[in-house]
C-alpha cells in the first residue's frame, strides 16, 4: 500500500499543472505561426513561449512524473515505507522553487534562449539557476531510489529485486548520469557568462555537453512508460508478463546504450569529427535492441491476455482483447506512435539521411510523436492506474478516460504527421515567422493548418484529462484492493546477479561515455581558438 | 539468491557483456575512423593516420596563402556589454563640455534639423564605436574625421556618456498603420533580418544605433552608402549585406518609419 500519498500526489499535480500550462502555450505557438493568424509582429513573444513550453515539458513535467512514479513503485513493490521522506519533500521543494525561479525571467522576456540554451545567447542567470535547482531536486530522488533499493536488498538478500523497482532505479541512475552533461555546461560555461564573470563562451563545447544530456534524457522520459508496459499493462488487461528476465535485460541495456549516443544531435556541427559522429550513429542503432525486446515482450504478454480471454487464430486473438479497458487503449496507441516515431528516428540517426531533414519541422514532429505521444499517453495511463490508490476514490467515468486517450492519440497524429511532411519540404523548425504568401513556402500552408487542428484537439484532450483527475478526487470513497504489479509467466525465483544489480551496466555506461565523449570534450577544452563573445538577451546598456 | 558468483572474473554475464561491448565499440571505431574515410573514391587522405586525425576532428592549419586585404580600412572596434561601464556624473559633465564642438550640426541638446544624426539618448556604445571608426578612418566624413583626430579614447567615452544621458527620441507612429514588413519581418527569403531585431522594438544588439526619430534623409543616405559599399565600417559586412538586398521602396519605407514623420 501507499504510505506517502500526499508526497506522490504533490509531485503528480505539480508536474501535471506545468504540463497543462505548457500545453496551452504549445497550441498558441502552432496557431500564431500558421497561415490562420496574422503575424504577431514580435518574434520575442514567440521565443519566450517556446522557452517556457520546452523548459516545462522537457525538464519539469517528465521529471516530476518520474519522481512521483518512482516513489509510488518503491512503496508498492518493496511493500514498505519510503526511506528519506524529508529528503523527498526537500527534492520536491527544490523542483518547485527551481521552476518558479526559471519561469519568472522567461515570462519577463529576459531568457528567451529555448530549453536547449543555445549559447552564445545568454539570458538571465535566474533562468539557469532555476534549471539547476530542478536538476538538483531530481538528483535527491535518484539518491533516494538507490538508498531504498539497497536497504531492501540488505534486508532481503535471498529475494530478487521486484522488476518494477529494478527498472525504476535503472531509470533514476540513467538520469543521474545523463543530467551531468547539461549540469557541466550550465555550471562551468553558461552561469559564469550569465553572471558577467566571463565574456566569451565555447559554444561548440557547450553543445557537446548538452548532447550528452539531450539524447539520454529522452530515455529517462521513456522509462516510466516502459515500466508501465512491463509491470502494469499485463496485469491491467488480465494477462501475464511474457518474460521477467527479458524485461530486466531491456532496462539494463537502456542504461548502456542510451547514454553514449548524443552526438547524433550534432551531425551538422563542425566542431566534432566525422569519426565520432559515425560511432555515435552506430551506438544509436543499438537502441533498437532494448526497444525491439520490449515490443516483442509486450506484444507476447498482450497475446497471452487475449488467449486467456478465448482469443483464437494467428491474428484473431486481437479481437478478444479488452478494448474497453483504458490501459489496453493506451498501450495500443502508445505502440502505434512509438512505431511511427521510431521509424522516423531511423532517418534522424543516420549520418547521411539526417542531412535531408536536419533542423526542420521533421525533428519537431519526431520528438513530439515519441515523447508527447508514445510516452505522455502512458503517463496518463499511469495516473489513471494509480489515482484510485492515491485518492481512495474510484473513477466513475471510464468513457471519459477513453475519450481522453482517443483524442490525445488522434490529436498527436494530426499534429505530427503534417510536421514530418513540411519538414521534408524543407520547413525549418524554431522559426517565429513563415511568409506563406511566398511561392516557395505556400505548399506548406495546408499542412501547417492541419497541425493547428491537431494542437486544438490536444488542448481538448488535456482538458478532459484534468476533468478526469479532478472528478477522481470528488468521487465517492472506496477501499481500493491491494495494488498489484504484473506477474510473469514464470515468476523469478533466482535472477542472475547481473540482472539484480547495476554495477556492470553503470560501469559500461561510464566507460562508453569516456570512449565516446572523452576526446571531443578534452580536445575542445584545450583549444584556445574556439570561444566567441556572449550575446546577452534583452541587454540595452 | 543467485547461484552465480558476482565476481567479475568468474561470471559469464560480465565477461560476455563486456566482450560484446568492446567488439561493437572496436568495429564502429575502426569503421568510422579508418575504413570509411579511406574507402571513399576520392579520399583526400594520404595515409591511415591522416584519416584518423581528420575523423577525430583535429584541425590542420591550412598553409598560409596570400591574404586578400580590402583596399579600404575596416573597423577594428569590438564592443561588448563591458566596453562602456555605467557612466559617472563626471564623465557626463566632461562630455557636455567636449560636446560644445558638436552643437553646430548635432544641436545644442543632441537634436537638430540639419539632417545629421540626432544624438539625444543614443546608445553610448553606438556613439563610441562611430567615433573610433571616424578616428581610424574606417568611416569617412569630411567634417567628422578632422574633428575626432585629436580626441582621446576617454574623450570619446565621455561624449558617448553625455549624449546617452538625454531622453531617447521616439518617432510618432500612426496607430492604424502597421510597421513596414522590412522593419518587423525583414525579408527571410532574401536573408534580410528585421531592422527591429537589432535596432530596437524587437531586440537590441550592443553597438547598434537607436534609429527612432532620426532624419529620414540621413537614414536613406546611410542605407544607400552601405549598399554601394561607400560606407564600410559595419562588422563582418552585416549592414552592407542587408542594404544590398533591400529594394529602393524598402529603404524609403524603413527610413520614413523610423523618422516617424507623416
Amino acid at each position: 500500500m501507499l504510505h506517502h500519498k500526499r508526497l506522490i500526489l504533490a509531485h503528480f499535480w505539480l508536474g501535471f499543472g506545468g504540463f497543462g500550462l505548457a500545453l496551452l502555450l504549445g497550441a498558441w505557438q502552432m496557431w500564431v505561426r500558421s497561415p490562420l493568424h496574422p503575424w504577431i509582429n514580435n518574434p520575442e513573444h514567440y521565443y519566450r513561449s517556446v522557452t517556457a513550453h520546452g523548459t516545462t515539458m522537457g525538464y519539469v513535467f517528465p521529471t516530476l512524473v518520474a519522481m512521483a512514479f518512482g516513489y509510488a513503485v518503491t512503496e508498492l513493490s518493496l511493500k514498505r515505507s519510503l526511506i528519506g521522506i524529508r529528503w523527498a519533500w526537500a527534492g520536491w521543494i527544490l523542483v518547485a522553487l527551481g521552476t518558479v525561479t526559471a519561469m519568472v525571467p522567461v515570462s519577463l522576456g529576459l531568457s528567451s534562449v529555448l530549453y536547449t540554451f543555445y549559447p552564445p545567447i545568454i539570458g538571465s542567470p535566474f533562468y539557469y539557476i532555476g534549471v539547476v535547482l530542478v536538476v538538483v531536486g531530481s538528483w535527491i530522488w535518484v539518491a533516494l531510489m538507490v538508498v531504498n533499493v539497497y536497504a531492501w536488498k540488505r534486508a532481503n538478500p535471498e529475494a530478487p529485486v521486484p522488476l518494477s523497482m529494478y527498472a525504476s532505479v535503472a531509470g533514476s541512475l540513467l538520469w543521474g548520469w545523463t543530467a551531468v552533461g547539461a549540469a557541466l555546461e550550465l555550471i562551468f560555461q553558461i552561469l559564469p557568462a550569465s553572471l558577467g564573470l566571463t565574456h566569451t563562451i565555447d559554444a561548440g563545447l557547450a553543445r557537446v555537453f548538452f548532447s550528452w544530456t539531450l539524447h539520454a534524457i529522452v530515455y529517462f522520459w521513456l522509462m516510466p512508460a516502459y515500466i508501465a508496459y512491463y509491470t502494469i499493462v499485463p496485469r491491467a488487461i488480465g494477462g501475464r508478463l511474457f518474460s521477467d528476465s527479458m524485461a530486466r535485460l531491456a532496462f539494463a541495456l537502456f542504461l548502456v546504450v542510451a547514454m553514449p549516443i548524443g552526438i547524433h544531435h550534432l551531425f551538422g556541427d563542425p566542431q566534432v569529427g566525422a569519426g565520432f559522429k559515425f560511432v555515435h550513429s552506430a551506438f544509436t542503432a543499438l537502441v533498437a535492441i532494448p526497444t525491439l525486446l520490449t515490443v516483442f515482450t509486450i506484444s507476447a504478454s498482450v497475446e497471452i491476455a487475449a488467449r486467456l480471454r478465448g482469443g483464437r487464430g494467428a491474428l484473431g486473438w486481437l479481437k478478444a482483447l479488452p478494448w474497453q479497458n483504458p490501459m489496453m487503449l493506451a498501450v495500443a496507441f502508445s505502440f502505434v506512435m512509438l512505431g511511427f516515431g521510431g521509424a522516423g528516428g531511423l532517418i534522424n540517426m543516420s549520418y547521411q539521411l539526417d542531412q535531408s531533414i536536419h533542423n526542420t519541422q521533421w525533428v519537431t514532429g519526431h520528438f513530439h510523436l515519441i515523447f508527447a505521444g508514445a510516452i505522455v499517453i502512458m503517463y496518463f495511463a499511469i495516473a489513471y492506474d494509480l489515482w484510485p490508490h492515491l485518492t481512495g476514490r474510484a473513477f466513475v467515468d471510464l468513457g471519459l478516460i477513453r475519450a481522453q486517450l482517443w483524442t490525445w492519440f488522434i490529436g498527436m497524429i494530426v499534429l505530427t504527421f503534417p510536421w514530418h511532411w513540411v519538414g521534408i519540404l524543407g520547413m525549418p523548425r524554431r522559426m517565429a515567422f513563415y511568409d506563406y504568401s511566398n511561392p516557395a513556402l505556400s505548399p506548406e500552408a495546408l499542412s501547417v493548418v492541419a497541425s493547428v487542428i491537431g494542437g486544438a484537439i490536444l488542448v481538448v484532450s488535456g482538458a478532459l484529462f484534468f476533468t478526469v483527475l479532478v472528478r477522481g478526487h470528488l468521487a465517492p470513497r472506496v477501499e481500493p484492493p491491494e495494488y498489484r504489479f504484473s506477474v510473469a509467466v514464470r515468476p523469478p525465483v533466482t535472477v542472475p546477479a547481473a540482472l539484480n544489480g547495476y554495477g556492470l551496466w553503470v560501469g559500461l555506461m561510464l566507460a562508453l561515455t569516456v570512449i565516446n565523449y572523452g576526446f571531443p570534450i578534452f580536445h575542445l577544452m584545450f583549444r584556445s581558438d574556439t570561444s566567441v563573445p556572449v550575446v546577452h538577451i534583452g541587454a540595452s546598456r | 539468491m543467485s547461484p552465480e558468483s558476482p565476481k567479475p572474473t568468474s561470471n559469464r554475464w560480465f565477461a560476455t557483456t563486456i566482450a560484446i561491448t568492446v567488439l561493437i565499440a572496436s568495429v564502429s571505431i575502426i569503421a568510422g575512423f579508418a575504413w570509411l574515410p579511406i574507402a571513399e573514391r576520392d579520399s583526400p587522405f594520404r595515409s591511415v593516420w591522416d584519416a584518423i586525425c581528420s575523423s577525430a576532428g583535429l584541425v590542420r592549419r591550412s598553409p598560409i596563402t596570400a591574404v586578400v586585404n580590402p583596399t579600404y580600412k575596416t573597423s577594428t572596434v569590438v564592443v561588448s556589454l563591458q566596453t562602456l561601464p555605467a557612466a559617472t556624473a563626471e564623465s557626463v559633465g566632461r562630455g557636455g563640455t567636449l560636446a560644445m564642438r558638436c552643437t553646430m550640426c548635432h544641436g545644442a541638446r543632441g537634436v537638430s534639423d540639419a539632417n545629421t544624426p540626432n544624438l539625444a539618448g543614443q546608445y553610448a556604445p553606438a556613439i563610441y564605436k562611430q567615433l573610433r571608426d571616424f578616428k581610424s578612418g574606417a568611416r569617412t566624413n569630411a567634417i567628422m574625421n578632422p574633428l575626432v583626430e585629436n580626441m582621446s579614447d576617454q574623450d570619446m567615452r565621455d561624449l558617448a556618456a553625455y549624449y546617452a544621458y538625454f531622453p531617447r527620441l521616439r518617432a510618432s507612429h500612426s496607430a492604424n498603420e502597421p510597421a513596414p514588413q522590412i522593419v518587423i519581418h525583414g525579408a527571410p527569403m532574401r536573408n534580410i533580418p528585421p531592422c527591429a531585431a537589432c535596432h530596437g522594438t524587437i531586440g537590441y544588439k550592443v553597438g547598434t544605433e537607436w534609429l527612432e526619430g532620426e532624419s529620414p534623409v540621413y537614414l536613406r543616405a546611410q542605407l544607400e552608402a552601405f549598399a554601394s559599399g561607400e560606407r564600410h565600417n559595419d562588422i563582418s559586412e552585416q549592414m552592407r549585406n542587408v542594404a544590398r538586398g533591400m529594394t529602393i521602396a524598402e529603404i524609403e519605407r524603413a527610413a520614413a518609419y523610423y523618422a516617424g514623420q507623416p
